[in-house]
């Protein structure tokens, strides 16, 4: 089996892996990072997003071999210590979450629009959504979390 | 999903040795229409040769006037990049039309016009801006390009390089999107190119077309009232629970003339 090398988190990680292995079953089932959902499997939901090289992706729709020698972040990286990241803070603060089964992929899509867009209108935030699927919330207090949090990470 | 072999290749000789030497082997471009496709057991490729190393394939190149765009760019690279702003502003924004960002941030220009989806976006900028497709072999005028139903002039060992789109005088893209998708349920682009009006509609049939009664119209009087009286039979069109042959024959009109009016 071929084996895998990227940073994850900051950290190093390496495994040997089917090629056919998607880059959220390493995460999930190799390093045992759960935070990272599968809600669709087909490309849809969002709920599995993560980082790669800084950009948002589907964790789902890509392989482990194709983030070979990657920087991957995940949600569980946000996190300092105790503390959470402003955008977790904002999505505890606004109830940006029910089940919260959605919520790991709306972080980590979120960040990826506050990068680019440090300043986003609610227009902004609908629209940058498009890939992210919630069974939940109705949406509304998430783009209000995403807002907060986006202020509070300009502070 | 099956599993297969994984290459990564290192240059485009390596990629089609790669090709050559697999039973069944595929292109893996951005994977957002290979993957899931591979997933439902629709293929099963026995070798996946990723394009993702070549450094060749990337980026944007100003050209004769025109822009380059490496077959491996993504759709949000276009989408953001400067040169294509000025150059060709249609092109950005139709780039951002596609799919959501994480699609966006992986999806590429080649891949979609290789795999040439009936409701994909690129299609109707290719065929509509008269650009032309660049690959390891050849030349291949937009006109020829497209073949139908996820059907292209591509050969098995033939990979696109980059499409060179000229710069239009004046263009613009419409589409009626799909609610959940953002694929083009019909999507019409207009343009005024050196070579006369084009009218390129995706979505509607079974592959990216031209409406050479809109595009004569146009070419006497470029207002959106030229068109808007053109109906488009809908024998052949498409019907699916998004909308019936009618309904998107309709659109074909509407979009067109709105395409028109934005054009300015
Ligand atoms: C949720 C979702 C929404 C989407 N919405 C839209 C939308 O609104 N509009 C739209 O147009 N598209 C949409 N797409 C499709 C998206 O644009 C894909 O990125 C695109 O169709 C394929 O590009 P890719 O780079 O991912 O190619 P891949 O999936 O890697 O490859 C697609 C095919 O092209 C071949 N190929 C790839 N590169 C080359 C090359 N250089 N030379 C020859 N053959 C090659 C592959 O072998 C394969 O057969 C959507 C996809 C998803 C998952
Ligand atoms: S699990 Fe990846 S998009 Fe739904
Ligand atoms: S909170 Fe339940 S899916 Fe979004």
């Amino acid at each position: 089996m071929p084996t895998v090398s990227m940073t994850v988190n900051g950290k190093a990680v390496s495994a040997e892996v089917e090629a056919r292995t998607l880059l959220v079953q390493f995460l999930r089932d190799k390093l045992s990072l759960t935070g990272t959902h599968v809600g669709c499997d087909t490309s849809q939901c969002g709920a599995c997003v993560v980082h790669v090289d800084g950009k948002s992706v589907k964790s789902c729709t890509m392989l482990a071999a194709q983030a070979e020698g990657a920087k991957v972040a995940t949600i569980e990286g946000l996190a300092n210590g105790t503390e959470m990241h402003p955008m977790q803070a904002a999505f505890k603060e606004h109830h940006g979450l029910q089940c919260g089964f959605c919520t790991p992929g709306m972080v980590m899509s979120a960040l990826d629009l506050v990068k680019h867009n440090p300043s986003p209108s609610e227009h902004d935030v609908r629209e940058w959504l498009e890939g992210n699927i919630c069974r939940c919330t109705g949406y509304h207090n998430i783009v209000k979390a995403i807002t907060a949090g986006a202020a509070a990470m300009r502070r | 999903m099956h599993d297969f072999h994984y290459h990564r290749a290192s240059s485009l000789a390596d990629a089609l040795k790669a090709l050559a030497a697999a039973k069944d082997g595929r292109l893996l471009a951005g994977g957002m229409t290979l993957l899931p496709t591979v997933k439902q057991r629709l293929a099963s490729p026995s070798d996946l040769v990723d394009l993702a190393g070549l450094t060749e394939l990337r980026g944007i190149r100003a050209e004769n006037g025109g822009l380059g765009v490496g077959a491996m760019t993504t759709h949000a690279e276009v989408a953001h990049s400067p040169d294509v702003r000025k150059t060709i502003p249609v092109l950005a924004a139709l780039a951002e039309s596609i799919g959501d960002p994480q699609v966006r941030n992986r999806g590429t220009i080649g891949g979609s016009i290789a795999n040439n989806d009936p409701a994909a976006d690129y299609p109707a900028a290719v065929l509509g801006l008269d650009a032309t497709v660049v690959t390891n072999k050849r030349k291949i005028k937009a006109d020829d390009f497209f073949k139908g139903l996820f059907e292209t002039a591509l050969g098995e060992d033939e990979i696109v390089t980059a499409v060179h789109f000229p710069r239009p005088e004046k263009a613009a893209y419409v589409k009626f999107p799909s609610p959940a998708s953002r694929y083009a349920l019909v999507g019409v682009l207009v343009a005024k190119t050196a070579g006369g009006v084009r009218v390129a509609v995706t979505g509607a049939g079974a592959c990216v077309f031209r409406v050479k009664e809109m595009e004569e119209a146009l070419a006497k009087s470029f207002t959106a009232d030229a068109v808007k009286g053109i109906k488009i039979p809908s024998k052949g069109l498409n019907s699916d629970l998004h909308g019936g042959a009618d309904y998107r024959a309709h659109l074909i009109s509407v979009l067109a003339g709105r395409a028109v009016t934005a054009c300015g």
